[in-house]
């Protein structure tokens, strides 16, 4: 437990919860009468109203994305190596807002939630709900707080092809768009490990269908054999082999099928702790709007004509050693916006730690990003 | 802050309000100073360690190898495409100028000549790869890889149809002088060529 939180934390911080009664009229064709989404903010909304700045989450993130709720907390939120008082996203000069999307399980509605219909959890029948979904919800909470455009819209991921639907669909309500080792859609072999993981969760005899809460189970073989297999995904060789190598955990070969290497150790204790924490058919839902995700299919696989609306400024950033958001997937991303001639940024980080470089601190990522809000900070206080 | 003296030589011969791609821009020095008129475009740069540099100054910067060509850049997109002192680094110099003047309307090429008679003497007389202001690494750790003189310049662009609208040659302090007028493959340091597809 630390005596007291860093200096350059945003520190304890609490979240809101916004009830919606408008209806939400989803996708799939589903509507929601009645919602909740919770969120949470740090640094102050400026009189104008000009600098405030949306952190989209990706698959198994949460509107707790910087500083503390306690300080018993052993973690911050997170992406609080990006987000605080003179961070690179500078909560002095910046008001951010973080929420947890629907379909979530950190507090906004979700498969978790009571369906007012039947007074049970939800579960498998939430509705599968979309980026554009997401978008759409986060719009309204955005109107609930008074900012009509976004200094930057912000996200890695799954976070960022959010930030690329907000830039298509509400191009006049961002100034600035942040996407981060994302994608414009998910390559066959994407989905194919999203469709593994569905399977694990689903195969767990504990699933039940997804009504597992009314059996008082949950699927935690499965969902933590998801867990492990993106957890893989999500890292590169490289960084397995430095951060475990073959090191042993008790030193010496058991010769029976227990753990004998550090690698299967750490995996099943991330695969334990995240099942009791994450809830499977929210997992399930957000493969699914990951798989889903693909702008461009209504302008027939067009980027750049799909990207036409698009006003915002761009900063595009890929780590080299990602394979599961490759550098090749940005490059889509940032040509479409080339030959539109959008201001565009793009800066291909050198990293070995795959995937979840992007909340790492790796110090020119964090020199590039933090530049480049410097100058979204700028113009704020001259709007 | 005033621009490198071969970077000033070619924003004398950039209109205001030109649309360029600058290939390798480094900090973005260029672009910042060829902002202030007007002039729209990217930077292409394979190294991102100036990058902020290049945001500080509002240039929108690509990470790009440039090997690689410009397939993400459509025909006579550009009023101009910029290659300063970038060329001799590049591993199939005639792909990319193709490249150049296939993207820009103009392509703008600067580099530094191995036809400069320093060159030529350390050669022949000294037996040894040419070290000088504009050349300083040794034959085993230079960047550079395809140097060439201003007259197999001016031969490739002749075989690639390409034609010479303009050049400035002129020593290593940037001054043209009478030898670079009168013999400039001889007293030449630094060669910038205005170029377009013939």
């Amino acid at each position: 437990m630390p005596d007291s939180l860093p200096a350059d934390s945003v520190g304890l911080v609490s979240p809101t919860l916004l009830s919606i009664d408008k209806p939400i009229t989803l996708e799939c064709g589903r509507e929601l009468p009645h919602y909740e989404l919770i969120y949470e903010t740090y640094g102050t909304l400026n009189k104008a109203k000009s600098n405030a700045i949306l952190i989209c989450h990706a698959l198994s993130g949460d509107h707790h994305a910087a500083g503390f709720h306690s300080i018993e907390d052993k973690k911050p939120g997170w992406w609080d190596s990006a987000i605080g008082p003179g961070k690179a996203i500078d909560t002095t000069n910046f008001f951010v807002v973080c929420l947890n999307n629907l379909g979530g399980c950190k507090g906004s509605t979700g498969p978790t939630s009571i369906n007012p219909e039947t007074n049970q959890p939800y579960g498998p029948d939430f509705p599968i709900v979309t980026v554009s979904d997401w978008v759409k919800s986060q719009t309204i909470l955005a109107d609930h707080l008074g900012i009509t455009q976004w200094a930057a819209v912000v996200g890695g991921s799954l976070g960022g092809m959010q930030a690329l639907q907000w830039a298509i669909t509400y191009p006049e309500r961002l100034r600035h768009v942040l996407l981060i080792a994302t994608a414009p859609k998910l390559s066959a072999q994407n989905i194919a490990f999203n469709e593994v993981a569905r399977t694990a969760i689903k195969s767990d005899p504990d699933f039940h269908d997804g009504y597992y809460a009314q059996y008082n189970t949950l699927p935690r073989q499965g969902l933590g054999l998801a867990r492990m297999l993106g957890h893989i995904t999500y890292l590169s060789d490289i960084a397995m082999g430095e951060k475990f190598g073959r090191e042993l955990r008790t030193g010496i070969l058991n010769y029976d099928y227990g753990v004998d290497f550090q690698v299967e150790s750490y995996l099943r204790y991330q695969s334990s702790s995240f099942v009791e924490r994450f809830d499977a058919n929210t997992y399930l839902l957000m493969t699914k709007a990951l798989d889903y995700f693909d702008p461009a299919q209504e302008c027939g696989g067009d980027l750049a004509k799909t990207f036409a609306p698009i006003q915002a400024k761009a900063l595009v950033m890929s780590f080299t050693s990602d394979w599961r958001f490759s550098p090749e997937r940005s490059h889509e991303i940032v040509n479409a916006l080339l030959s539109n001639g959008n201001n565009v940024t793009y800066a291909e980080i050198d990293a070995h730690q795959g995937h979840d470089a992007f909340l790492m601190p790796i110090p020119r990522y964090l020199e590039i990003m933090t530049t480049y809000m410097q100058r979204v900070a700028q113009e704020c206080t001259e709007q | 802050m005033s621009l490198r003296l071969d970077l000033q030589i070619i924003s004398d011969w950039i209109p205001d309000g030109a649309r360029v791609l600058d290939l390798g821009c480094d900090d973005g020095s260029l672009l910042k100073a060829l902002q202030q008129r007007g002039v729209t475009g990217y930077g292409l740069e394979i190294d991102n360690s100036k990058f902020a540099d290049c945001i500080k100054a509002g240039v929108n910067v690509i990470q790009a190898d440039l090997d690689q060509g410009l397939p993400q850049f459509a025909d006579q997109s550009f009023d101009f495409v910029i290659l300063s002192q970038t060329l001799q680094a590049i591993n199939h110099p005639d792909f990319l100028l193709e490249e150049i003047v296939r993207v820009g309307k103009q392509g703008i090429i600067g580099f530094p000549n191995f036809g400069h008679w320093q060159c030529r003497v350390q050669l022949a007389l000294g037996g040894h790869m040419p070290i000088s202001r504009t050349l300083p690494n040794a034959w085993f750790n230079t960047p550079n890889i395809h140097l060439c003189t201003v007259q197999d310049f001016e031969n490739l662009c002749q075989s690639k149809a390409i034609s010479i609208l303009n050049r400035s040659i002129v020593n290593h302090a940037h001054k043209d002088t009478l030898g670079t007028r009168l013999l400039p493959n001889l007293f030449g340091q630094i060669a910038l060529y205005q170029i377009k597809k013939s």
